[in-house]
């Protein structure tokens, strides 16, 4: 067992896991945060996908035991209490989900995706969001409106930015 | 009415979904809650001696290990078919009878022998690696072809050369004397490979026994929950209906793989009143992979014959279908009934015939993926037309048009009657949209780049809203295929639509909303959805086939009938009218051409304060409906593929995918479009990445997403989509099913492109890098040995 503390969605979590613990079942069974989903154990389908120190991370596929001291957002921290993210009420507005059950995780690489094109000054075009995709597997929607609604929550993001130059 | 029938609302389901708030089977976690793992057969037929469980019985948090046996003895049942299929000597189907755990024989791998219960998943993982097995290893037959072989190895001793059926459906002899007449023939040998549908969501499963009231409650991944009780608890003898309640919360997809009832399901069941403990199941990827039904895999051989003028005067089809080890629920009528209706596509040809084999092998159970059945024939259909129009030097899409059916309802020679179409229409605004009158000139510019460019059609139709109870009962179901609803006005004017149709992602608590709202004239946020659970909703048959629109919300439409004349009763009465004058709109209930009108939640109130109503009038506003149909409804098509082939590298990429597509009336266009998104990159994965393989001795070697190539969202454009209704006359909303459609219509048009581009029809599904590269070099050689 080891005893681990870290901070999820602005609050402080501990407990005693098992070493073996993955950061999904820490978050699905110890913190019962169910939104992060299992897809396939093998790193392929970003259904578990959270932020990790500001970073995208497969939560599947990490210790929890390794990270004692982070800074976790899953999809419930992500809305800033009822106001949804941008990226939430772009999936929304777009019909980017179906079933929902690889929604948080695409919600998730797409804030990640759009927060690194936009730190790095870069364009995020459809082809660029299309292979940042790789990582997130859809079955229902042909990814067609997830590509629209990242687009679109992308122009979102920026925009409070640039009203403060 | 702003959110009514046609208005793009916004899903009412989304908020939970993108904020985490989905509540899925393996999100519920209850009281006393226990896990189990599955000891399966290691091998693809093999008679188990023995299971030893004292290794996993020792390690602590391990409850109890149960085998087959012992679930026997307890007199649970054996798995079911739902439809009976008849040879064409008329002697009945022979199947293979499937323990829910093996008794004996496991026969494919992945077929469950063992269950360990334990206080963790983790643990209960752990203690079925410690069962031991004590098998002998059998012959096993792994494909279809193989097991179709003389000598092939006996997957069921009581099924004789592995044939389950010998169907067939059509004039074979009109079809020989038209092809003996026929001025050009096509013959082909085409195979539609087996898919795993892949839900994202793994088959899941919580189970409860209350032993005080003898009850059982099941938490699970299905289509269809009442269903599921039905069969749990008629054939299974798991607990009489009335104590069993069965609840498909959130579900994550679901593609025909959560139709059935699998063994996981009934074992949970049993085990939790084995151990006195609820128990959970959770699929991972690669169970699930071992596991779920698959789908299609049939090899086909096929023949097409046209006069001069390049009518079709005959089509034949030979097919060997894939049944895997045991026949699951649906896997009978998939290859015959659903797939030999469709065998006309969507051209008036005098004479069909098609002949299906169905085989045991020991592979996974195959049944209904979305599409079922369809996409093998569409897929038939609309290769054959393309290569004839290349073979005889025509224009594949003035081939088709000499072809389509034209005047309505149309009659074809394999049962089915389609009600309205319009494919003319349909394929002129798919050849606009994909401005097929520039493919030349991009064809050009791409060979300047040493690129092929390939343009490939599908023109099609399919039966969806399966279907008239008493039909399908004279074919060999054994459940009728209507649907029910209850429409429940609140005494404050709100209403609930109870459904027995199942939503995995198809929105209904949005489009079943729109119904209601276009009807009465209230928001869809005054109207909210339930379903999924058997003790709220009487009964229903589910969601698959896509049936939950055409007959579904017929069934809704039925119930609001009801519920409008009662209300129209009432109004007259208070409003001292004659009943006929009374219209509903915008929220109100009026004397039509006066200014005396009842707001909508005041007929509500009236009906439940009841101190005024029409003498004899019982107090209350709900109504309920069972809707049978009167026939399928035919969606049909016109899809157009354009790809850009490295002669190189074999690596195609699909430049432009236009879908004009003929749904009826449409309730909510989001939803219909997303609908052929998903269905057309379905149909693309099996086009071009898809494919589950097992080594000969029945190994699978594409048991995770390492190895099985989903679509990705850079294997797949952004599509160009429009719609030509022709509103069924069949049903009262005249819609038509859109779930399906991009699946199986999509498949060919990828295939007829990519054969185009590279300039030989000597090409299977999946159409990978490799397999593309190996067609154009054999190509290149059998043109240099001429």
């Amino acid at each position: 067992m080891t005893q681990i503390k870290m901070t999820v969605n602005g609050k402080s979590a501990s407990a005693d896991v098992p070493d073996n613990t993955l950061l999904s079942e820490f978050l699905r069974e110890n913190l019962r945060l169910t939104g992060t989903h299992v897809g396939c154990d093998t790193s392929q389908c970003g259904a578990c996908v959270v932020h990790v120190d500001g970073r995208a991370v497969k939560s599947c596929t990490v210790l929890a035991a390794s990270l004692d001291g982070a800074d976790v957002t899953t999809i419930e921290g992500v809305a800033n209490g009822k106001e949804l993210h941008p990226m939430q009420a772009a999936f929304k507005k777009h019909h980017g989900l179906q079933c929902g059950f690889c929604t948080p995780g695409m919600i998730m690489s797409g804030i990640d995706m759009v927060s690194r094109y936009q730190a790095e000054g870069q364009a995020l075009t459809e082809d660029a969001i299309r292979h940042e995709l790789e990582g997130n597997i859809c079955r229902c929607t042909g990814y067609h409106n997830i590509v629209k609604a990242i687009e679109d929550a992308a122009d979102q993001m920026s925009a409070p930015a640039q009203a403060a130059e | 009415m702003s959110d009514g029938i046609g208005a793009r609302v916004e899903r009412k389901e989304d908020k939970r979904f993108i904020t985490g708030k989905g509540k899925y089977t393996d999100d519920v976690r209850v009281d006393n809650q226990a896990y189990a793992a599955f000891v399966r057969c290691p091998v693809a037929h093999a008679k188990i001696n023995g299971v030893d469980s004292s290794a996993a019985m020792a390690m602590e948090g391990v409850i109890a290990v149960h085998t087959g046996p012992e679930m026997k003895e307890d007199g649970i049942g054996d798995i079911i078919t739902g439809w009976s299929i008849t040879s064409k000597d008329g002697s009945p189907m022979q199947c293979g009878v499937w323990n829910p755990m093996v008794t004996t024989y496991g026969r494919y791998v992945g077929d469950a022998v063992a269950v360990v219960v334990a206080e963790t998943q983790a643990i209960a993982r752990a203690a079925a690696e410690l069962v031991e097995l004590d098998y002998e290893e059998l012959p096993a037959s792994i494909g279809v072809e193989d097991a179709f072989q003389d000598g092939a190895a006996q997957v069921h001793e009581n099924v004789p050369g592995n044939l389950i059926y010998d169907w067939e459906i059509g004039d074979e002899a009109a079809v020989a004397a038209a092809l003996e007449g026929a001025h050009h023939i096509t013959e082909m040998k085409i195979v539609n490979n087996r898919l795993s549908p892949n839900p994202m969501e793994p088959r899941s499963a919580v189970a409860i026994f209350d032993e005080a009231e003898d009850h059982y409650t099941l938490y699970t991944t299905s289509q269809n929950p009442h269903v599921a009780r039905l069969v749990l608890s008629a054939f299974y003898n798991v607990a009489p209906e009335h104590k069993l309640r069965v609840i498909a919360p959130d579900v994550g997809g679901g593609f025909g793989s959560k139709i059935y009832i699998y063994p996981e399901e009934i074992t949970c069941l049993w085990a939790s009143m084995k151990t006195g403990r609820s128990v959970k199941w959770t699929s991972d990827r690669t169970e699930a992979f071992l596991t779920d039904a698959h789908g299609r895999d049939h090899v086909t051989k096929a023949t097409m014959g046209f006069d001069a003028e390049g009518r079709i005067v005959g089509f034949k089809t030979d097919t060997l279908a894939n049944i895997g080890a045991y026949v699951s629920l649906f896997a009978t009528v998939t290859p015959t009934y659903l797939h030999g209706t469709l065998l006309s596509g969507c051209y008036d040809m005098p004479a069909v015939y098609g002949n299906v084999k169905a085989i045991h092998t020991n592979t996974v159970p195959v049944d209904a993926y979305r599409g079922a059945g369809r996409p093998e024939a569409t897929y038939s259909v609309e290769r054959m037309i393309e290569t004839a129009a290349r073979e005889m030097g025509m224009d594949p899409a003035e081939l088709r048009r000499k072809n389509f059916i034209t005047e309505f309802p149309y009659q074809t020679q394999v049962i089915l009657q389609y009600d309205s179409g319009d494919y003319h229409k349909t394929l002129d605004m798919a050849q606009d949209i994909a401005d097929v009158a520039g493919f030349a000139a991009r064809k050009a510019e791409a060979a300047s780049r040493g690129k092929l460019r390939g343009l490939g059609y599908s023109t099609f139709v399919e039966a969806c809203g399966i279907a008239p109870s008493a039909a399908v009962g004279s074919l060999g179901a054994a459940v009728g295929l209507w649907e029910s609803a209850e429409v429940r006005v609140n005494p404050v004017g709100s209403v609930e639509i109870l459904t027995g149709c199942h939503s995995h992602g198809q929105g209904h608590e949005t489009t079943f909303a729109q119904v209601v709202a276009d009807r009465l004239g209230i928001p869809v946020d005054n109207v909210s959805v339930v379903h999924g659970d058997t003790d709220k909703v009487q009964f229903g048959m589910g969601t698959y086939g896509s049936r939950s629109g055409p007959v579904g919300m017929s069934a809704i439409v039925k119930a609001l009938d009801k519920v409008e004349a009662k209300a129209k009763k009432i109004a007259a009465h208070t409003l001292e009218a004659s009943e006929d004058d009374i219209v509903i709109e915008n929220g109100e209930v009026k004397v039509a051409g006066t200014d005396k009108s009842m707001a909508w939640h005041e007929i509500g109130l009236a009906a439940y304060i009841a101190h005024n109503l029409p003498e004899g009038m019982e107090p209350g506003l709900k109504e309920a409906a069972f809707y049978d149909p009167l026939n399928f409804s035919f969606p049909a098509g016109a899809l157009i593929c354009e790809v850009e082939v490295d002669p190189e590298t074999g690596v195609t990429d699909i430049v432009k995918f236009t879908a004009v597509d003929d749904f009826g009336n449409i309730i909510n266009p989001n939803i219909v479009e997303g609908q052929v998104h998903g269905g057309v990159t379905q149909g693309i994965g099996q086009a071009m990445l898809e494919q589950v393989v097992y080594d000969d001795d029945g190994q699978m070697l594409t048991a995770s997403y390492m190895d099985y190539c989903m679509p990705r969202a850079d294997d797949v454009p952004s599509y160009a989509l429009d719609h030509n209704a022709t509103p069924s006359p069949l049903n009262p909303l005249g819609v038509k099913g859109c779930g399906e459609a991009g699946a199986i219509g999509s498949p060919p048009a990828v295939i007829n492109a990519i054969t185009d581009a590279i300039g030989t029809n000597d090409l299977q599904m999946p159409a990978t890098p490799l397999a593309v590269w190996t067609a154009l070099q054999n190509a290149k050689s059998s043109m240099a040995a001429e």
